[in-house]
């Protein structure tokens, strides 16, 4: 069975980041960047799944500039097998990606697709949702366990309030939560063997798709500034202002 | 080999992560129980910490003294008993096999500790021999195809976990000084080798230090390093040679971290109605923090590349190691001058770095040991 596992390079999750003042966007100059948190999650799923014998070879993609191919690496680096760099300069919308996805699939027929259930930059929520239903795929998203047996797999949900089990037939796509599990530090030896892994490139050309734009970003702000809380004397003055100044108590 | 720019950026963020990810909250931790917890370990192996230095050839990284020194510099950021855990099997207690051992005796040994498996600890200090090195009183006499060897070592690091001791003895008793000193690599199941209890120490909790005792213990002929008597002072030397660049390169990610604490308390604390930091007073210490540590790790990228290159940097490898370690002692004391108060008080961990880095001038050469090298190689040169 393979395994295609979609990675994102995406601005670190420690980096405190800053609108541009011209409110287009946020300034990516000189900002460390770093694989998209829940797309970690999916390789160490992949690589896990591999490594238990249910996959036979994983395969990490990734939509973006040149600079994406270190983020490749680094699944790599974890224990993807090889990598597909699908080059561009433009910023790809969601819909961008399930459809240059959907090619990749047509061309390296896994039974499986394990996406971060978001990226942490657009906070989008919706590439392994729409990959799904272009390919008619099952799909299984929020995962928080996912075991695979019998051309089926049973996946755990990350749903309001609780969870919910669901079967679903291969082939999937599946979207990880942040339970799913922890993933591993790459070794330092395997970060240098991963250097050897093979990674193809391609351009979104090649593959026929159109990802012009379908959305107009009109603005970009920071949020509000959190005011300063007030200190209250007593308890009752404290429900006094929950009641009838937050109204958060009837 | 050096490593691409990628790679090696990949290498330096993977252990930045783990530094400040799975070290740094267990700080506190490790000082109380004296102990790093025993998973850490496990991920310290996994991760490849042991094998920094020992070729790939043996299962280690193979990286070089640059590589080797931003590796030191991303762990310097957090408590040094972190690097003690594997930090002889980088560098003192393997270092004397990898520059001067026998082909066999690497084979076996480079692969076991390169994966962490086995540590390896370096026994040259003794009661009556500590900066005089070359005084040693560890013999080692031949006796068919066993060396018998008695004598005590003194404040070995990772003594109590290790399977293996790089040892100083003296070989041949009628040569007094440094020539009658032969080195060896004894597997601490020897009979006759014994480790005594960890001492308690002034800072560094989690890393031990105890003494190794030799009561007749008979070492096979086969566990010289190297196939020649008498050269074990040298072999010593040019281990803690390459291990002060090593050294500093902790210090001042040390000194890295602790500017990074007391600049973010500076600019929090108020008093007077402003953050401390708007003192020029304060920004003064911060100001000549940065400057020193920026220096020392000037002075290290230069040295290791220079060495990288083929030279020798034993004069430039001590002003580094003087440089640097009496350098984090001054952030360390100004740190805990930036937070007052709380910065003598345990739950802020500043007081606890200004103990653990206390012991950078002391060992591998204590400061003055390092200047009386300095200072002799320079008189040398112009009396040459
Ligand atoms: C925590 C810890 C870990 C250690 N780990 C190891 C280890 O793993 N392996 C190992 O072999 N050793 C180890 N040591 C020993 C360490 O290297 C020695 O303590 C150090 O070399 C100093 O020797 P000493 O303690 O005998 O001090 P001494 O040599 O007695 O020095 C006392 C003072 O006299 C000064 N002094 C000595 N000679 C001169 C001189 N010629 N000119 C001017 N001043 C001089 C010294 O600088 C120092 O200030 C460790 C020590 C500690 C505390």
């Amino acid at each position: 069975m393979k395994v295609l596992v979609p990675v994102k390079r995406v601005v670190d999750y420690n980096v405190k980041i800053r609108v541009k003042s011209d409110k287009t966007g946020v300034d990516l100059a000189n900002v460390k960047m770093s694989m998209n948190p829940f797309d970690e999650i999916s390789v160490e799923e992949a690589v896990r799944l591999k490594e238990a014998g249910v996959a036979t070879e994983v395969i990490a993609v990734s939509v973006g500039p040149q600079q994406a191919q270190e983020t490749i690496r680094t699944a790599l680096a974890m224990g993807a097998d090889r990598g597909i760099l699908v080059k561009t300069d433009a910023e790809v919308e969601p819909l961008g990606v399930a459809k240059i996805l959907k090619e990749l699939v047509g061309a390296e027929s896994p039974d499986l697709v394990i996406a971060g259930k978001q990226a942490i930059d657009d906070d989008s929520n919706q590439t392994g949702q729409m990959l799904a239903a272009l390919l008619g795929w099952s799909q299984a998203t929020f995962a928080s366990e996912l075991e695979i047996a019998d051309g089926k797999a049973k996946v755990t949900r990350e749903i309001d309030g609780g969870l919910q089990t669901i079967e679903v037939s291969m082939p999937a796509v599946v979207t990880a939560d942040l339970r799913l599990n922890e993933p591993r530090y790459a070794s330092l030896p395997n970060i240098m063997k991963a250097k050897k892994k093979p990674i193809d490139e391609k351009t979104v050309e090649e593959l026929g798709v159109d990802i012009a734009p379908r959305l107009t970003v009109l603005e970009v702000t920071e949020p509000a500034a959190r005011e300063a809380g007030v200190k209250v004397e007593t308890v009752a003055e404290l429900v006094d202002k929950l009641k009838n100044e937050a109204g958060v108590i009837g | 080999m050096a490593l691409d720019l990628e790679t090696r950026n990949q290498l330096l963020d993977t252990i930045r992560r783990f530094v400040r990810e799975r070290l740094v909250p267990l700080e506190g931790q490790v000082a109380e129980d004296d102990e790093v917890p025993a998973e850490i370990v496990q991920e310290m192996r996994e991760l490849g910490l042991f094998g920094l230095s020992i070729d790939p050839e043996h299962g280690g990284l193979g990286l070089n003294m640059e590589e080797e020194c931003l590796v030191a510099l991303e762990l310097g950021w957090t408590s040094p008993a972190f690097r003690s855990v594997f930090g002889t099997n980088v560098g003192i207690g393997s270092q004397g096999l990898i520059m001067d051992g026998r082909e066999d005796q690497k084979a076996h040994w480079l692969p076991l500790l390169a994966t962490g498996e086995k540590i390896a600890s370096f026994a040259l200090t003794e009661p009556e021999a500590g900066s005089d090195a070359g005084s040693v009183r560890t013999s080692a006499i031949r006796d068919g195809d066993h060396y018998i060897m008695n004598g005590t070592k003194r404040f070995i690091t990772n003594a109590d976990k290790a399977s293996v001791f790089t040892v100083m003895a003296r070989t041949n008793p009628d040569v007094k000084g440094a020539g009658g000193i032969s080195a060896f690599f004894v597997p601490r199941e020897t009979p006759g080798v014994s480790v005594g209890l960890p001492e308690k120490k002034m800072g560094q909790h989690g890393a031990h230090v105890c003494d190794v005792i030799f009561d007749d213990a008979k070492v096979p002929a086969e566990c010289l390093i190297g196939d020649h008597e008498g050269v074990g002072f040298k072999t010593a030397m040019k281990v803690l040679d390459r291990g002060r660049l090593h050294i500093s390169a902790v210090c001042t990610g040390v000194a890295e971290r602790l500017i990074d604490e007391m600049t973010r308390y500076a600019a929090e604390r108020k008093q007077f109605g402003q953050a401390i930091g708007d003192f020029q007073l304060i920004q003064a210490m911060l100001a000549d923090s940065k400057m020193e540590a920026y220096a020392a790790r000037c002075m290290i990228l230069d040295a290791a590349k220079k060495r990288d290159a083929g030279e020798n940097v034993s004069v430039e490898g001590s002003c580094c190691k003087l440089f640097a370690s009496e350098m984090v002692g001054r952030v360390a004391d100004r740190a805990v001058q930036v937070f007052g108060g709380a910065g003598y008080i345990a739950d802020f961990g500043i007081e606890r770095f200004y103990r653990d880095v206390r012991l950078f001038r002391i060992y591998e050469g204590t400061s003055q040991v390092q200047q009386t090298i300095i200072g002799k190689a320079m008189l040398r040169a112009v009396r040459d």
